[in-house]
């Protein structure tokens, strides 16, 4: 059987600890051991090749959630420049799963919404784990109208497990608040291009997943609901969420197949979170090119083809 | 009023949950929620709620429909399409073929136009029978198609929700599009000024309240039904702890500013009838 991506990754850590030791050997002693460190890096492109070409959907899963990838506010510091960031829904509250703000792509104002999840602890906490609660998505929606004001394209950073199903969300109207992004992301009278960075959890990606572009990087996941919780309903055995998502057709790959996603954005070898440089650099080329392509389309035109992207989606059959 | 509503036919569905075997067929039934032995005559005439204790028992899509709209006025359409299994997802196709036959449906919703005391309207209703009235590609279609069609003769829509299932985790990512698709249908609907009316039956919850169960002008729902974003077996297990009583029930959410007003369903056609006459629906003359 493969190795899980979190042994192999285990591994490759390891691994690159030897090789840090060797190079250090090197600067320390002054001794040549060039040939041993190219022998090394050679080998680990070689596993890393191996492991990440052909990731399955549990693969995938488990790369999306990765708590080293990187989040919606760093490729906002290595995309943008003059983010300024805007808080608040103006109704009840503030929300630290979903960030938002005005930046510059090169030379073009655009506004910005996304999840956001922490990475220590406190972060973490405050981030909800990336669970988006309804001040959220209102903070989101605010923000999106704003940007039709002044005419600017809006983009949209998906990365979250999915929307908070907590008490206080639920008499706040989470539900509510994910419908309403929904609906009036189809009248936003400007360009809209979405990005699955990480995970793309259901309902709480849908409600800032309505664009005229939606673009998936390569081990980013979309799916109508965890495989864990697939799985338990299925098999009621929540442990068996690897062969859920398999068959939950939550890649890249799949969402594409489907007509769901549009373009899938290429990720360094072994996934975003080795080379946060270079991920961003592959996604900016996206949405500078998606960009422009949707500047040259009338604003009818564009909201009826956003219509009809959305409204072809689906298979049955039809006639008795 | 409330005579013949059911109309002639008896359809198949609703007693299959809640009517326990031991009890004779046909003549008697009994609360699920009092427990209550109930007159099976004398429970249809009282639309099928409990006359002990309120509780509104579960009815079919059919069954809706014969309730609310005006004898022998409803059209049915799209009655074609049919569920596929574009991600061969293990089981789905028995699955459908299982809840078609208890059901008599062919799948979770049935659809089309008709008129309520005298008012045209399309009319779209989800049926917890089947699959729990989860929304997969044929729920969303047929949904998006009566909008659309109410956009197109400039009537009013009543979308009636008896969906416990969200999204149809057997078509995958398909079956969320379908909430990006109907919620679409209703932004156009509502740009063209007509009136979307929402009814929420137990159960309503996760990807329907996540679309279009949220966009009415105006929202209504059943006593005691279960009205949520996510069903109680998905709160426990995000360790939610202790939830208030009555936790996503409809009186719940009228508290808490979610909906318009919980109505009896004795009441409905004529809060129905209010509510068209105000968008100034146009009669059949």
């Amino acid at each position: 059987m493969t190795a899980s991506i979190e042994e192999f990754e285990r591994a490759i850590a390891e691994l690159e600890t030897q090789i840090e030791r060797v190079r250090k050997l090197t600067r320390d002693q002054g001794l040549d051991r060039s040939d041993e460190i190219a022998k090394l890096e050679e080998l680990k492109s070689d596993l890393l090749r191996k492991r990440y070409g052909k990731p399955t959907g549990w693969d995938k899963t488990q790369i999306a959630r990765n708590p080293k990838r990187p989040f919606t506010l760093d490729f906002v510091r290595l995309m943008f420049s003059d983010f300024t960031e805007l808080h608040g829904d103006r109704l009840t509250g503030e929300d630290g799963a979903m960030v938002g703000g005005i930046a510059r792509l090169n030379d073009q104002w655009i506004t910005l919404v996304g999840h956001q999840k922490g990475r220590d602890a406190s972060e973490r906490h405050h981030r909800n784990f990336g669970y988006a609660r309804p001040e959220g998505y209102r903070k989101a929606l605010r923000l999106m109208r704003l940007s039709e004001k002044f005419k600017r394209p809006i983009i949209c950073f998906i990365d979250t497990p999915g929307a908070d199903c907590s008490v206080t969300s639920e008499e706040h109207g989470i539900s509510e608040s994910i419908a309403r992004n929904i609906h009036e992301m189809f009248r936003l009278r400007v360009p809209i291009i979405v990005v699955i960075t990480g995970e793309g959890g259901s309902g709480g990606a849908l409600g800032i997943g309505i664009g005229d572009r939606v673009l998936m990087l390569e081990h980013s996941i979309y799916s109508v609901i965890a495989p864990e919780g697939c799985a338990a309903i299925v098999w009621r055995d929540a442990k068996r969420g690897s062969e859920a998502a398999e068959v939950l057709g939550l890649t890249p790959h799949q969402a594409k197949r489907f007509g769901i996603v549009d373009e899938i954005v290429k990720e360094p070898l072994g996934g975003a979170q080795r080379d946060y440089d270079a991920a961003a650099k592959s996604l900016k080329d996206a949405l500078v090119r998606n960009l422009a392509e949707l500047h040259q389309i009338q604003t009818e035109e564009l909201l009826r083809s956003r219509y009809d992207r959305f409204r072809s989606l689906g298979v049955f059959h039809a006639g008795s | 009023m409330a005579n013949g509503w059911f109309g002639k036919k008896r359809l198949p569905g609703a007693e299959v949950q809640e009517a326990p075997p031991s009890i004779p067929d046909g003549l008697w039934t009994q609360c699920g929620k009092c427990r209550e032995v109930l007159f099976a005559r004398e429970w249809e005439r009282n639309l099928k709620v409990c006359t002990k204790c309120g509780h509104h028992f579960r009815l079919t899509a059919p069954e809706r429909i014969a309730m609310l709209l005006d004898e022998e006025s409803f059209v049915e359409i799209d009655g074609d399409l049919t569920s596929a299994n574009p991600l061969n997802f293990p089981g789905y196709d028995d699955k459908i073929r299982r809840h078609g036959a208890a059901s008599g449906l062919k799948d979770a919703v049935v659809s089309g136009h008709g008129t309520l005391d005298g008012y045209a309207l399309s009319v779209a209703v989800t049926d917890a029978h089947f699959m729990r009235g989860a929304m997969g590609s044929v729920v969303g279609e047929r949904i998006s198609r009566a909008v659309e069609l109410a956009t197109q003769r400039r009537t009013p829509v009543l979308l009636i929700s008896g969906s416990g299932g969200g999204a149809r985790m057997e078509e995958g990512l398909l079956s969320l599009m379908q909430m990006a698709k109907t919620s679409a249908s209703i932004a156009r609907h509502h740009d063209a000024g007509l009136m979307t009316i929402i009814l929420l039956t137990d159960p309503s919850l996760a990807g329907i309240m996540a679309s279009w169960g949220s966009l009415g002008d105006v929202l209504l729902a059943e006593p005691g039904a279960q009205i949520g974003f996510v069903g109680e077996r998905v709160s426990q297990q995000a360790h939610l702890g202790k939830v208030p009583q009555g936790f996503q029930s409809s009186e719940f959410q009228l508290t808490h500013g979610q909906i318009d007003q919980v109505v009896h369903r004795k009441d409905l056609r004529d809060t129905l009838t209010l509510l068209l006459e105000f968008a100034g629906a146009p009669g059949v003359a």
